[in-house]
């Protein structure tokens, strides 16, 4: 009796022996390059690139806003009160005397402080939440699901109102208060991108190489689940710093000697008729930077949606 | 040799139980095996889908997730039992990779499509064999020319994406046998390729463990793969062995009506031109709550009253070294 294999089965053939070759360059060719198609998708739309440059303009202005502004937006000078536009104080003086466009400038900075530490602090927090209560399960993701179906439960600016009330008011804890409000969205949106991730087979694989929980966590689910965050956190900007421009509105926001939009608009409320710009120019600064946010995430969301791959 | 089991082999298994609980019950999915793997031995785990190939081999390396759980059983790794680790436990962790490592069926979901090759590769390295980033990266360009990845040095860079299947199914084997495992579990390595490739990666696998002097367990529904390579089976049916033995005796001597049907299923080239195919009738059976009776009793064209009323017989000897089968209609008949 010979051997088995060599009677009863039909590959006797065996394998091809010719060794691998050097494929063809058609083979290796690269596909155009990720990063020129998601440019060329991202700035496809005028409004994106308006989005942009507004976004430009604002950190320039906030980060120099010491050579921008024209006068110390900090100081009260009663003998100028209420001064309309001039060349001297282009957008006219409030009631304390100070300049509104210097006061403009540096209510950027608060509006991008605040815009970004809270997106910042949210999305870190909501995404380390996320990623545990997905890949754990369990009761870890019962309780941390909870908690966030409770936050949910309060509308955003009620939420943060009500946070922003009992912290007291401050640009710290302003951004507390936005980030707790906003937390459940990242939080949820990262648990259901790591459950999915998380029962593809390179994760088993990675756990049948012997990989800690921790190592897959942060090496093989995060950078496959983040993509979504990523464009949350642009379309949040918006939302955050129209948040906090109510917040400030409404007197809970930045505190008094603080510059901000929202606080900005509410004093000159009292002056509408006299001297609109106290009002309306730091609101249209406000309406103008959240339809930039929003325009860049909606474009952000475009490019990075696999599904419109080869249709934009 | 190392260190070994109670009955000096490297891998026994011992009455392992695998369970999921759903809602509808409870999943016997490996239902109390015992099996054995020497050292440099090519052992093939052969069975249809759902009969607890991959459940079996997952218990042994501790993968299972809720809701399953390793219900009992022993599994002696060169003198240890596993089970005895926690699943997650260091000492189980530096087993998984470094010691055994597995092989997945599907190249193009087995690959983190976020990392590059080099660094799926070296992760391991680093991990079980503690090389720094140099060394890790001059061994992976080692194992990708190994494995037939031309240009390996510059590849080590791309991403999976950038591999066709066959590439990535070698990639995948040049992870496997990185850290020179005792023992690799290839889990269906060849389904999810075309059939040229299939020879040529299985051959190649095969030299890869030959080389770093590993065993492999080969599971597969595929008679051909196995016939051809291993030494020898167990026939798995309904989460239990059913059948075992050396591969010329399970090939030229089938005894469990089961394995019977599996070889008349598929084609053979010594028999005649023109001779129709039998196909096993009917499914495999549910594995909630089964009754206690043989599982292939529904299917089996020699099924008796015997075999309805009473347990599922045990392993008993045949014809033939370690030729053990699960059958009363075999005993005495042709015993050993």
């Amino acid at each position: 009796m010979s051997d088995v294999s060599e009677q009863v089965f039909v590959d006797q053939s065996g394998p091809d022996q010719v060794p691998y070759g050097r494929p063809l360059d058609a083979e290796v060719a690269r596909p155009v390059s990720e990063w020129r198609r998601f440019l060329r998708i991202f700035f496809q739309r005028k409004l994106v690139v308006f989005g942009v440059a507004v976004l430009v303009v604002l950190v320039v202005v906030a980060i120099f806003a010491p050579w921008i502004a024209t006068h110390d937006p900090y100081r009260n000078d009663m003998s100028k009160a209420l001064r309309s536009p001039s060349s001297e104080h282009w957008l006219g003086t409030d009631s304390l005397g100070r300049d509104t466009f210097s006061r403009l400038v540096y209510g950027a900075r608060t509006a991008l402080i605040v815009g970004f530490g809270t997106v910042a602090v949210a999305s870190v927090v909501g995404m380390i939440l996320g990623l545990l209560a997905g890949f754990l399960g369990g009761w870890v993701n019962a309780i941390i699901m909870r908690v966030m179906d409770a936050l949910m439960g309060f509308p955003m600016l009620v939420l943060a109102l009500l946070l922003a009330a009992v912290l007291g008011a401050g640009i710290h804890n302003v951004i507390i208060a936005l980030s707790i409000a906003t937390l459940p969205a990242y939080t949820r949106l990262m648990c259901g991108e790591t459950l999915s991730v998380k029962e593809n087979e390179y994760i088993m694989a990675q756990r049948a190489m012997g990989a800690k929980s921790l190592r897959t966590m942060v090496k093989h689910i995060l950078p496959n689940a983040f993509q979504p965050t990523l464009v949350l956190v642009t379309s949040m900007l918006g939302n955050v710093i129209l948040a906090e421009a109510g917040l400030s509105f409404l007197g809970i926001g930045i505190k008094p000697p603080g510059v901000a939009w929202g606080s900005m608009t509410a004093d000159g409320y009292r002056f509408l008729e006299a001297h609109p710009q106290l009002s309306f120019a730091p609101a249209l600064c406000i309406m103008v930077v959240v339809f930039a946010f929003n325009m860049v995430g909606d474009g952000l969301r475009d490019a990075l949606d696999p599904k419109l791959r080869g249709v934009l | 040799m190392c260190e070994a089991g109670p009955r000096g082999r490297m891998l026994e298994v011992e009455d392992l139980y695998t369970e999921f609980k759903i809602d509808q019950g409870i999943v016997h999915a490996v239902n109390g095996i015992s099996y054995a793997v020497d050292e440099r031995e090519i052992v093939g785990m052969v069975g249809e889908s759902g009969c607890g190939k991959t459940v079996s081999q997952l218990s042994v390396m501790q993968l299972i997730r809720r809701p399953g759980r390793i219900a009992g059983g022993k599994v002696w790794f060169e003198g240890v039992n596993l089970l005895e680790y926690r699943p997650n436990s260091p000492e189980m962790r530096a087993i998984r990779g470094g010691k055994i490592s597995m092989i997945f069926q599907e190249p193009m979901t087995s690959l983190n499509p976020t990392l590059t090759i080099g660094r799926q590769i070296t992760e391991s390295l680093e991990l079980h064999l503690g090389m720094n980033k140099k060394e890790a990266r001059a061994r992976a360009i080692e194992l990708l020319d190994q494995v037939g990845i031309p240009s390996a040095a510059s590849r080590l860079d791309d991403y999976p994406h950038q591999f066709s299947g066959g590439m990535r199914q070698r990639v995948m084997i040049a992870i496997g046998v990185a850290c020179e495992p005792k023992m690799v579990i290839a889990d269906e390595p060849t389904t999810a390729l075309d059939c040229t490739t299939q020879a040529q990666l299985l051959e190649l696998m095969l030299a890869t463990i030959d080389r770093c002097q590993g065993a492999l367990v080969l599971v597969t529904h595929n008679l051909g793969v196995v016939a051809r390579y291993a030494q020898r089976l167990y026939i798995m049916y309904a989460g239990k062995i059913v059948e075992e033995g050396r591969c010329r005796d399970i090939f030229y001597r089938p005894s469990h009506p089961y394995t019977i049907g599996l070889l008349n299923s598929v084609p053979r080239l010594d028999e005649a031109k023109g001779k129709r195919l039998v196909p096993i009738w009917g499914t495999p059976p549910n594995l909630i709550d089964p009754p206690a009776r043989c599982a292939f009793y529904p299917r089996c064209p020699e099924r008796t009253e015997r075999c309805r009323v009473e347990p599922w017989p045990e392993l008993k000897p045949v014809e033939g070294e370690g030729h053990l089968v699960r059958c009363y209609m075999r005993e005495g008949g042709r015993g050993a």
